[in-house]
């Protein structure tokens, strides 16, 4: 498994991946015993940023942690740690029967196949709170919208590329929409502002289909 | 209870303090003063902790009146601030009388005015922060005409003495910024990586807290492709297809999927805060 360390200022450098599976694994790994000094690891798709205070830990200390640091590429123990988070899910959204016709699937199957499985949030983009979910077990590639929504509601459950994911809070979005959820997915009010934090294992239950 | 009624934002006033560190991995920039120093500085002035939240005032046209009596200074920007029609000085402690009407008028060196006041201004904080995040909404809504502003208890220390003058204005002319090496200065041809340090460059009318743009040569790409989206600092230079570079600052978007070429070092940030559209920047190596 290879890691290229990037320069990225001061008091960061960024570690870049072969592939999504291996940033997930070393993440675990980072996260599992990080050295005092090590204030913060943000995961992408390819890379992960580990930023440091130099006050505390020198970076090419930081870098010689990150280069021993052992991952394994689909390794699940790190997993077993990691916590848990339901997502009540009524999957009536506007684009779930489209969505199952375009993968050729039932409506039925779909849902089935999205509240069975277990995800993990891989890392957070393009909005506070809005993470990007993987699993091993999701077969499906879709396609996003060829115009995307002005006004996605919060709580909305959709479906992009690879991932799933749930609109944290209302905004535009080209991801499309099988179903919605009450959990608070973002509460800027609370020490854990973020219930889809990246390492988190996430499984959707389906309380009514539209 | 003092408060400081506005009764003209400017262009834009907005609280700030130093922001939420530490919550990129949530998608939350750091936010906070785009002028860190310049925060910091006139706070310590009326003795006030470095951190207390204040206005950041973008190019001028502010006007406020004191309920209560309260000390404040005025620092970052350069050019005419009255008290009650007098002169203020810069960068330094004024004790303002109940009443009083403050002006800030239009900068004529750098374009961030921070005002702090002695208390610091109160406001709801959100992840531990007063500060607006204008990309991500975060934080006090903008300051508007007519709002009252609650200025905080006085802090335990006092208003410090300051024999020497610390008034060090924005430079009118050519800024110099230094640069660290980026994560993909390799996606860059070596003219590129040579014009990026040689050019002048000069900052585009799009300049705002979330990024500066710069206009100069274009900066050409060893190789082509798609850069997937990753973490971005404060101060990451980010190329775009056109090959002009932009700033990233404190409201960025936390991942970005341009190339970043260069990484503008945390002792010159401040001065990015200062620079003025059309004004002529250099690069050199930190």
């Amino acid at each position: 498994m290879s890691r290229r360390l990037l320069p990225s200022g001061d008091a960061a450098l960024l570690v870049e991946c072969d592939s999504l599976e291996e940033v997930l694994a070393l993440h675990d790994a980072l996260a599992a015993d990080p050295p005092r000094g090590v204030v913060e690891l943000v995961p992408a798709a390819r890379t992960i940023l580990v930023s440091i205070d130099p006050a505390r830990i020198p970076l090419e200390s930081a870098a010689t942690w990150v280069r021993r640091v052992p991952a394994e590429a689909g390794s699940r123990v790190a997993g077993a740690a990691a916590e848990r988070v339901m997502i009540p899910v009524s999957y009536d959204g506007d684009d779930l029967a489209a969505t199952a016709a375009l993968l050729g699937v039932s409506t039925e199957a779909l849902v089935a196949r999205h509240s069975s499985i277990e995800w993990r949030v891989a890392f957070i983009g393009f909005a506070p709170g809005f993470g990007y979910l993987v699993s091993d077990d999701w077969p499906f590639e879709v396609p996003r919208l060829d115009a995307p929504r002005t006004r996605v509601p919060a709580g909305a459950v959709a479906l992009a590329g690879a991932f799933g994911g749930v609109y944290p809070r209302q905004s535009p979005g080209g991801w499309r929409l099988i179903g919605r959820t009450d959990a608070a997915l973002w509460a800027p009010d609370s020490v854990e502002p973020a219930l889809l934090a990246p390492g988190r294992r996430v499984r959707f239950e389906a309380i009514g289909v539209g | 209870m003092t408060r400081l009624h506005v009764e003209q934002p400017g262009a834009s006033a907005l609280v700030e303090d130093l922001g939420r560190p530490g919550l990129a991995h949530l998608g939350v920039a750091t936010s906070g003063a785009l002028d860190r120093g310049a925060l910091a500085l006139a706070n310590r002035l009326v003795g006030n902790p470095d951190g207390a939240a204040g206005l950041e005032l973008l190019v001028g046209g502010f006007r406020a009146r004191f309920e209560g009596e309260a000390w404040f200074a005025v620092t970052g920007a350069w050019g005419p601030v009255s008290l009650d029609g007098h002169p203020v000085p810069p960068y330094a402690a004024t004790r303002a009388r109940d009443g009083a009407v403050l002006e800030v008028g239009t900068a004529v060196r750098g374009i961030r005015w921070v005002l702090a006041i002695r208390g610091g201004i109160e406001a709801t904080a959100v992840l531990g922060s007063r500060s607006r995040d204008t990309l991500a909404g975060l934080g006090p809504e903008p300051v508007v005409a007519g709002q009252e502003l609650v200025i905080g208890a006085a802090p335990a220390a006092s208003v410090p003495v300051v024999d020497q003058d610390v008034a060090f204005p924005p430079p009118a002319g050519m800024v110099t910024l230094a640069l660290l090496p980026g994560p993909r200065t390799d996606w860059f041809t070596d003219a590129a990586g040579a014009a990026l340090f040689e050019s002048p460059w000069r900052l585009s009318e799009q300049a705002d807290r979330i990024g500066v743009r710069l206009v100069g040569p274009a900066l050409e790409r060893r190789r082509s492709g798609e850069l997937a989206s990753e973490a971005t600092v404060p101060g990451s230079m980010q190329v775009a297809g056109d090959g002009q570079p932009t700033i990233l600052l404190a409201d960025r978007p936390v991942t970005g999927g341009y190339p970043v070429i260069a990484i503008v070092a945390p002792g010159s940030l401040d001065a990015v805060a200062q620079l003025r559209p059309g004004q002529e920047v250099r690069f050199r190596h930190a």
